[in-house]
C-alpha cells in the first residue's frame, strides 16, 4: 500500500490550546503549517514561538495566508472552535481540491437554523437542521475525505509530553492510515474507527456530562455520585447518538468513555470549570465573560437537549443541566429531581 | 374522449452518423478479443481476492455446491443441458486433486477456475450486432406504435392509421439536449428507476429518440428464454444477468465485463435498485455492484490517459413515470408477504413462455396511459453536476477536477475501499436526484392523500390491520377529500419551490375538481378492481387498498405523511 510519500508539510488550522497541541504533536514526525486568522496574534507567536502557553516545535511555521497553507499542505487539521467552523471552512473553500483530506479536532455542533431560539415549545431542532464538523465540510468544499480527532486529550498534558492516546475516525481507511502515520508516536498511540459520526458525537456529546461533572464536584459531592453521573450520562449520550446517526461502539471507546472519564474528573476541562463555577453559584454570563477560551458544552447543552426533545429521547442530565444554566433552575433542586427520576432497567442498548 | 393529435417528430438526430462509429459496434467487432480479456482481467482480480490456494481452492468448492443446488432446485428453461455434466466434471477434479500433492493440486484449482470463469463470461457477453439492431429497432418503434394507435382509437383499425406515434405517448421531459452533448464527449451510464417489466423497453425506446447510440445493459437471463425476445435482446446490446448466481466469481466476472465495456467507451445501462419496485416507492437503496465497476473504469481511464484528456464517465439518472403498472397487483403482495422473510424469497421465471410475455406486452401497451420520463442532469462519478462540455462543477459553478479524488500523495492510486466508499455516495446522491426528478401527477396525489386518508381514520390499526379492512368501511365524502386533496396539493408546490419534487403541467393548469376527477380516473386506470373510485353517492372509496398503498408509495419519503 505504501506509495511514495511526498514531503510535503501538514497544516493545521487554529491558534487555541489544542490546535496548538496538535501542531506540536505532529511536528514530531513531519514539518507543519499552522495558520491563525488574527494577524497581529501570529506575529506576536512568531515572536515568541509560544502559542497558548505553549512553546512551538522548531518545525512548525506559522502562516497568516490560508492560500498558502492550502497550496502547501495536502492534509489538513481544523482546529477551531464550531461556532467558527463553518466560518472558517467558507474562507478555505476557494482554496481546497478534492485531493485534500481534512481531519478535523472540534467537538461542537454546527446549527443550521434561522430560528432565535431553538429550544422553543414545538419547535425543536430535527436532525437535518444540525451539523457535525465533518458534514460542514462536505457542505460548504469539495472535500470528501473527512475524519476527525477524538478522545482523552486535554492540551496541557499533552502539551507536556505525558502518553496519550487518540482515535482518527474516517469511512476512508486512508484518512486513517494517513492520520496515523501523522501523528502516531512513542508518546502518543492512535486508534482508528469507520464510525465518523458517531465518534464526533461521542466527543461532543461528552461535554454535557463533564459540566454536570463539575458541578458535582461544585455542590461539594464526592466520587459516589462521580460514578453515578459518568454512567448514567454515558447511556444518555448513547441514546442521544445513536438517534443523531453514530453507533453504540464509537461511545464505549476511547472517543466516548476515554474521553469522557478525563474531561469529567480533570480541572483541567474548561467545561468542567463551566459546571464548578454553576454550582457555586456564578451565572452563566460572569463564567463566559472570564474565559479565555469558548467551552463547547455550553452551546451543546443547548441543541442537545432541543434534539432530545425532538426525538422524544430520554435525557434527564441534559434537561436538568439546561434548566440550571438557562432557566435558573437552583443546581441543588436538579439534582434532587434527577435522584428521583425513575430508571428501572441498567442497561438496555447491548 | 381523446383528443387526437397530429404527432409533431420531436425525434432527434442520431449523435453519431453511422453505426461504424458506435463504441458498442467497435466491441463487437472484435468480440472474440474482448471475451479472452474478461477472462484474463477476471482470473487476475479474482486470483487477488482469493489469494492463497487454499482459499481460492474453498471458494471452487464453494461454488460448484452452490451451482449444483442451483441447477437441482431452481432450474430455468434457458439453462444450458451441460450445465450439470461440466459441474459434475469440476466436482470430479477437485476430488482427483486431493491425492496430488500441492503444488499440483494449486495449478488444478487455477485452471478451474479459469474455465469456470470462461464458462461465465461466454454466457454473459452479448452479441451485438448492427444489422439486428437497426431491424429490431424499427419493428419495436414501428410494432408498438401502432399498437398504441390501436388502443387509443379503441379499435383494431386503427392499428394502421399513422396518426399516433409512442411520441404522443411518451412524454421525455428534461435534460435531453444536455445528454446528447454528454454522450458525444464522454461514456454515459443511465440509471433509470425500475418499476415494471416493460422499462427496458421504454429505456430503449428513450435512448432512440434522443438519437444516442446503442447502449449495453444487463438483462434478466430470464427474458432470454424465448427466441424470439432473445433475439431482440441479443441485438439490442443486452448481456445476461443470472440473478440466481450470487458466487463471487460469477459476481466479479460479471462487473469485469461491465468494466472494461466501459473502459471502451460502451454507454452502459443499470437498473440500480437491482429488481423491480416491488412496494411502489422510489429506490431508497441502491445496489452498488455495477455502480462500483464505473468508478472503476473511470479511474483506469484517469490512469491510463496520460498526456491525452481522460474520457469521462457520465451518470444519468431518469425517472419513469407511470399512471399504471400492470404487475403493481402482484408486487405490492409480494412486498408485503416478503418483508420480515426475505431470505424465503426465491426468484422465480415469471416469463416462461412467448405467450405470457407478449400477452403482457400486449397488455401494456394496449392499456397503458400516457406516461412521462424525466431525464436528469449528467454527473460525475463523485455525484457532481457537469455542464454541457462534460466540466464537474462544485456547489458555486467552479471547474473541479475529479481525478484528484483519486489520488493521494498527488499520485492516482487504486484504492477498493476509497472506490467503495465514493460508490456509496454516489447513490445516496442518485437517490435523492430520483426524489427531484419524479413528476407528480394528478394521480399519485390522488392515491397518496385518500390512502393517508384511510390511514388517519383508523390511527390505532397498524399497516397489515388496515390493509385486512373490509371495503365497505373504506369512504371519504368528496367534501373532505375535496379539502384534504386542495392541501396536498400545496405540499407539493412547496416541495417542488424548494427543487425537490417535480410537478405535471396539469397540475398547474386544471382546477381543483378537475384534477380530482383527472386523478381518481388514472390511478391504476385498468386494474379489474379499482383502487380508487367513485361510488354512487360520489364520494370516494376503493376495491383494492393494496393496490391504492403501492401508487400511494409513489410519494413516500417525502416526508408529506407526517403532516
Amino acid at each position: 500500500m505504501a506509495s511514495r510519500k511526498t514531503n510535503k508539510p501538514v497544516g493545521v488550522i487554529g491558534l487555541g490550546s489544542f490546535g496548538t497541541a496538535v501542531s506540536n504533536l505532529l511536528a514530531r514526525n513531519n514539518p507543519v503549517v499552522l495558520f491563525g486568522r488574527n494577524t497581529e496574534q501570529v506575529l506576536e507567536i512568531k515572536e515568541t514561538r509560544t502559542s497558548s502557553g505553549q512553546k512551538l516545535d522548531p518545525k512548525v511555521e506559522l502562516t497568516n495566508d490560508i492560500e498558502y497553507l492550502s497550496n502547501s499542505c495536502d492534509i489538513i487539521f481544523p482546529v477551531v472552535p464550531s461556532a467558527g467552523f463553518r466560518a472558517m471552512i467558507v474562507m478555505l473553500a476557494p482554496f481546497l481540491k478534492p485531493y485534500h483530506i481534512l481531519i478535523h479536532g472540534t467537538k461542537g455542533f454546527d446549527v443550521n437554523s434561522e430560528r432565535e431560539n431553538i429550544n422553543q415549545e414545538g419547535k425543536y431542532l430535527s436532525r437535518s437542521e444540525v451539523r457535525t464538523m465533518s458534514e460542514v465540510i462536505m457542505e460548504e468544499s469539495v472535500v470528501v475525505r473527512t475524519g476527525c480527532l477524538a478522545g482523552p486529550n486535554l492540551a496541557q498534558e499533552l502539551a507536556e509530553g505525558q502518553p496519550s492516546a487518540t482515535v482518527v475516525a474516517s469511512p476512508f481507511n486512508e484518512v486513517i492510515q494517513e492520520g496515523q502515520r501523522l501523528l502516531r508516536s512513542d508518546l502518543f498511540q492512535v486508534y482508528g474507527s469507520p464510525d465518523l459520526i458517531g465518534v464526533e458525537l461521542s466527543g461532543v456529546l461528552k461535554n454535557i456530562i463533564a459540566i454536570a461533572s463539575g458541578a458535582i464536584s461544585g455542590l461539594g459531592l464526592g466520587e459516589n455520585s462521580r460514578g453515578l453521573l459518568i454512567s448514567r450520562g454515558m447511556v444518555e449520550m448513547i441514546y442521544l447518538g445513536r438517534v443523531l446517526g453514530g453507533n453504540t461502539q464509537a461511545f464505549i471507546g476511547l472517543a466516548g468513555i476515554g474521553d469522557l472519564v478525563t474531561t469529567c474528573t480533570s480541572q483541567l476541562s474548561r467545561n468542567y470549570t463551566v459546571g464548578y463555577r454553576l454550582a457555586k453559584g456564578e451565572s452563566l454570563d460572569e463564567i463566559i465573560g472570564s474565559m479565555e477560551e469558548t467551552a463547547e458544552g455550553i452551546n451543546t447543552v443547548k441543541v442537545a437537549r432541543s434534539l432530545a426533545k425532538y426525538y422524544r429521547v430520554r435525557a434527564p442530565i441534559t434537561e436538568k443541566l439546561y434548566d440550571i444554566m438557562f432557566e435558573g433552575l437552583p443546581p441543588t433542586t436538579a439534582l434532587q429531581y434527577l435522584m428521583k427520576y425513575p430508571f428501572n432497567v441498567d442497561i438496555d442498548f447491548l | 374522449m381523446l383528443k387526437l393529435k397530429k404527432s409533431r417528430a420531436n425525434v432527434y438526430e442520431p449523435t453519431l452518423p453511422g453505426p461504424e462509429n458506435w463504441p458498442v459496434v467497435r466491441l463487437s467487432r472484435n468480440r472474440k478479443e474482448f471475451i479472452e480479456e474478461v477472462i484474463q482481467e477476471s482470473y487476475h482480480r479474482i486470483k487477488q481476492l482469493r489469494n492463497t490456494p487454499e482459499i481460492l481452492q474453498e471458494e471452487i468448492e464453494i461454488t460448484m455446491f452452490r451451482e449444483r443446488l442451483r441447477i437441482k432446485e431452481n432450474p430455468w428453461k434457458v439453462d444450458p443441458d451441460d450445465e450439470m455434466l461440466f459441474w459434475n466434471g469440476v466436482k470430479n477434479t477437485l476430488v482427483g486433486s486431493l491425492r496430488k500433492s500441492k503444488s499440483k493440486r494449486n495449478a488444478v484449482s487455477e485452471e478451474l477456475l479459469l474455465d469456470i470463469i470462461s464458462r461465465y463470461t461466454n454466457e454473459i457477453a452479448g452479441n451485438f450486432k448492427p444489422s439486428h439492431y437497426r431491424m429490431a429497432r424499427s419493428l419495436v418503434t414501428f410494432g408498438f406504435s401502432r399498437l398504441f394507435n390501436a388502443a387509443r382509437l379503441k379499435s383494431f383499425k386503427g392499428f394502421f392509421k399513422g396518426k399516433l406515434t409512442l411520441q404522443d405517448k411518451i412524454n421525455i421531459v428534461g435534460e435531453n439536449e444536455h445528454v446528447r452533448k454528454l454522450a458525444k464527449i464522454g461514456t454515459i451510464v443511465m440509471v433509470p428507476t425500475h418499476f415494471s417489466n416493460l422499462d427496458s423497453i421504454t429505456i430503449g425506446f428513450v435512448i432512440h429518440t434522443l438519437g444516442l447510440p446503442p447502449f449495453i445493459y444487463g438483462a434478466g437471463l430470464n427474458l432470454f428464454n424465448i427466441s424470439v425476445i432473445a433475439y431482440f435482446m441479443n441485438s439490442l446490446g443486452a448481456y445476461k444477468v443470472d440473478r440466481r448466481k450470487k458466487n463471487m466469481i460469477y459476481l466479479e466476472t460479471l462487473k469485469m465485463y461491465s468494466n472494461l465495456a466501459l473502459q471502451k467507451g460502451c454507454h452502459s445501462l443499470f437498473f440500480p435498485g437491482g429488481t423491480r419496485s416491488r412496494s411502489g416507492k422510489l429506490e431508497s437503496r441502491l445496489k452498488l455492484g455495477l455502480l462500483s465497476t464505473a468508478m472503476e473504469a473511470q479511474r483506469i481511464n484517469f490512469l491510463k490517459a496520460g498526456d491525452v484528456k481522460p474520457r469521462k464517465i457520465f451518470v444519468v439518472p431518469v425517472v419513469l413515470n407511470y399512471n399504471f403498472v400492470l404487475e403493481a397487483v402482484g408486487m405490492i403482495s409480494d412486498y408485503l408477504s416478503q418483508k420480515g422473510q426475505e431470505r424465503y424469497y426465491i426468484e422465480a421465471d415469471q416469463f416462461s413462455s412467448s405467450f405470457k410475455i407478449l400477452k403482457f406486452l400486449f397488455q401494456f401497451f394496449t392499456r397503458s396511459a400516457d406516461m412521462s420520463v424525466s431525464v436528469g442532469r449528467g454527473m460525475d462519478l463523485l455525484g457532481n453536476y457537469v455542464d454541457d462540455e462534460g466540466n464537474s462543477l462544485d456547489r458555486h459553478g467552479n471547474i473541479i477536477q475529479i481525478e484528484d479524488y483519486f489520488k493521494i500523495h498527488g499520485r492516482i492510486s487504486e484504492n477498493p475501499q476509497r472506490e467503495g466508499e465514493y460508490t456509496r455516495m454516489l447513490s445516496d446522491k442518485l437517490v435523492s436526484e430520483y426524489h427531484k426528478l419524479s413528476r407528480c401527477s394528478a394521480s399519485q396525489l390522488a392515491a397518496f392523500t385518500a390512502f393517508e386518508q384511510f390511514r388517519n381514520m383508523y390511527k390505532k390499526l397498524d399497516l397489515y390491520g388496515l390493509l385486512r379492512l373490509p371495503i365497505e368501511d373504506l369512504i371519504i365524502t368528496y367534501e373532505d377529500y375535496k379539502s384534504e386533496y386542495k392541501r396536498r396539493i400545496e405540499q407539493i408546490f412547496g416541495l417542488e419551490k424548494n427543487g425537490k419534487i417535480q410537478v405535471a403541467n396539469h397540475l398547474r393548469e386544471k382546477g381543483l375538481e378537475e384534477l380530482i376527477e383527472m386523478g381518481i380516473k388514472n390511478v391504476g386506470i385498468f386494474h379489474t378492481k379499482r383502487p380508487l373510485l367513485f361510488n354512487k353517492e360520489g364520494n370516494i372509496t376503493t376495491q383494492d387498498l393494496k393496490t391504492l398503498y403501492y401508487y400511494r408509495n409513489r410519494l413516500d419519503g417525502y416526508g408529506l405523511e407526517k403532516n
